[in-house]
């Protein structure tokens, strides 16, 4: 073996060494919420720590089912999340697009309101949006409520805007003379060539609208039209609250994100690569 | 086809004037070059033209129509550009037909003109493939026929061999020359590649600093250009300026004295007015036209510091003062560095320029 691979050797095991408990560290919580799931309430509390799962998870996944419909609620977040993520990744990327491919008067101000938006704490935001939601337009308890509000996300409309604004301008220009509308230039041409940056874009944003907490809990809380995170919120009573049941239910909540993830991973790399270099 | 004249054309970027007032008449199937240094404003015009930049001032018209106005895409354009732009996702079968899908023309006639594009530039073969499976000489091609399916009045190109290896790039320039006798369609060619220039237009427009600064046909601008700037930029290896002084006139000719050579005279016969005894003057001399010692009327010695050996001739360059020279040697007479040795001007082979580079005939 050369010096060079030894020392290569040599890295790669510091490295191993260095990364293995950081990695057990970050997955053990994860860990015993699938341990704590498989468990009854009166176990989880038990003096000594069970690190491996039991037969339990059925058990509390009827209780869940049985006291929040959870199979439902679980229906209303895959419907909420999935309407989100289209309709935010189309408009963010209009808005990113027309940001980084077109001149008008007042764009400089428009950027530093959308970036002025992101240094605002929401909870600031939280009970003008909730008033102006529920009391002004009315909309409390409807879908409109859930998924229109936080629609504009300006994180998103920044990154799809670097994204086109990395693409060569003589692609647009060739269309342009091409006589390809601009709509279709930006649905045939830009789109596609940002597709890496959108898969990214439409995880984040899956994400977000899927755990999103507090403002569905706020301005959609009747029972039956609960989405998950909500749903599995109501099992923490004042009196009682079924930890086995939530473990279970946040199991679920847990597995459709690592399913997209692990589908979208390849181009979710490269989205946000694609960011870093020119 | 079309003629196109560019009347008064200006452009500003704010307050910044780029283009001054430009005027160019280009004849129904001329091929004209656009040339010049980088900045000089060449491809702004282009762009202008096409439709991609607005213009400041002045009026283009494509086919005696005004075209200000009107949309890229109903100038009756097209443009192959200088990184090729052809879309990454789209095979080259797609790149070629895109525009024509996208304007909902008839998928019949589509697919004619894609046919006729490929059989023309030869890449028949490669229309499944995608743009990263391409050489650059192929992308250039698919480029140029995705020009050539929109049949259009005018072609216009922006640089489209600069990202090209030498060899390929004359390949290429040989490719668009015959593309332009086959289709006989008015061409507008931007390059900064004198050579380029020179072998492909029938005439070039050179441009400085955003200043037209003379039109003509190649070997006009290379033997009669009207200042310095135009005789330094068409000819490759560039001709040489020596500095002069004007110490005699008489009977329609000047006396100059080079004032880096030892003092050596030269009598220039000049057919219009003639600068005042005692102005200081350039001369310029090609370095394709030094002859041997004793055969021109003026000689000059020189040392070689480097010498060029490109087999049928060499180029020797020398320093002569502030001066560099460059001069062409026949391979049977080549020099080596550090020779010294004596070449010759001949007056009527060489050009005079006043102190602000004006030519003075």
């Amino acid at each position: 073996m050369s010096s060079l691979s030894r020392s290569r050797l040599g890295r790669g095991i510091l490295l191993h060494l260095f990364l293995t408990p950081l990695a057990l560290i970050w997955l053990f919580p994860l860990w015993m919420m699938v341990v704590f799931s498989t468990m009854p309430d009166n176990g989880i509390f038990s003096p000594g720590i069970e690190l491996l799962p039991h037969d339990g998870f059925l058990d509390n996944f009827n209780n869940l089912q049985r006291d929040t419909n959870f199979v439902g609620a679980i229906g209303i977040s895959v419907c909420v999340a999935v309407t989100y993520t289209v309709l935010s990744v189309l408009l963010t990327s209009m808005a990113g697009w027309a940001l980084a491919r077109y001149e008008f008067h007042g764009k400089g101000i428009v950027v530093a309101i959308i970036l002025g938006t992101i240094t605002l704490p929401y909870a600031v935001v939280l009970i003008p949006q909730f008033i102006m939601v529920a009391r002004d337009f009315q909309l409390a308890n409807t879908w409109i409520a859930l998924i229109v509000p936080p629609l504009f996300n300006s994180l998103g409309v920044l990154f799809m805007r670097q994204a086109f604004s990395m693409m060569p301008a003589e692609l647009f220009d060739a269309a342009r003379v091409e006589g390809v509308k601009e709509w279709r230039i930006f649905l045939f041409v830009a789109l596609p060539l940002a597709r890496s940056m959108l898969a990214a874009l439409a995880i984040i944003l899956f994400l977000a609208s899927w755990n999103n907490y507090l403002w569905p809990l706020l301005i959609n809380s009747q029972p039956g039209a609960m989405t998950a995170p909500v749903a599995l919120g109501t099992l923490i009573g004042l009196t009682k609250v079924s930890w086995g049941g939530i473990m279970a239910g946040a199991v679920m909540l847990t597995l459709p994100m690592l399913v997209v993830f692990v589908l979208l991973q390849r181009h979710f790399i490269a989205g946000i690569a694609a960011g870093a270099v020119k | 086809m079309a003629a196109v004249t560019l009347t008064n054309v200006v452009k500003r970027f704010g307050v910044l004037e780029v283009v001054h007032g430009a005027n160019i008449d280009i004849a129904d199937g001329e091929f004209v070059v656009f040339v010049g240094p980088s900045g000089c404003g060449k491809s702004t015009l282009l762009r202008m033209v096409a439709g991609l930049e607005d213009i400041s001032g002045g009026e283009i018209a494509i086919g005696g129509k005004l075209v200000n106005d009107v949309e890229p895409a109903d100038r009756g354009i097209a443009m192959v550009f200088q990184s090729y732009a052809l879309y990454p996702h789209m095979t080259v079968e797609q790149n070629l037909s895109f525009g024509l899908r996208m304007n909902g023309n008839p998928k019949a006639d589509t697919e004619r003109r894609v046919s006729r594009a490929a059989e023309i530039l030869r890449i028949d073969e490669l229309m499944q493939r995608r743009p990263k499976q391409l050489s650059g000489g192929q992308r250039q091609r698919v480029a140029i026929g995705r020009a050539i399916v929109r049949e259009p009045q005018v072609f216009l190109f922006d640089e489209p061999l600069s990202n090209l290896d030498a060899e390929l790039r004359v390949q290429m320039r040989v490719e668009i020359s015959r593309l332009h006798k086959e289709l006989g369609t008015t061409m507008i060619y931007v390059t900064h590649d004198q050579t380029e220039a020179m072998t492909l237009a029938d005439r070039i427009v050179v441009l400085k600093a955003g200043n037209v600064e003379q039109i003509g046909a190649p070997l006009d601008l290379y033997d009669d250009p009207v200042n310095r700037f135009v005789a330094g930029f068409i000819g490759s290896p560039k001709m040489n300026f020596l500095g002069a002084k004007v110490v005699e006139t008489s009977n329609s000719a000047a006396t100059i004295e080079l004032v880096n050579h030892g003092g050596a005279r030269l009598r220039k016969p000049l057919c219009e007015s003639l600068p005042t005894v005692g102005a200081e003057v350039v001369l310029g001399v090609r370095p394709e036209h030094f002859c041997e010692k004793g055969e021109g009327d003026c000689d000059i010695a020189i040392k070689a510091d480097v010498a060029e050996h490109l087999g049928s001739v060499s180029y020797v360059y020398a320093n002569a003062g502030p001066e560099e020279l460059i001069i062409e040697r026949e391979a049977s007479r080549q020099r080596a560095s550090g020779d010294h040795f004596t070449v010759s001007i001949k007056a009527e082979r060489c050009l005079l320029f006043d102190k602000a580079g004006a030519r003075i005939r």
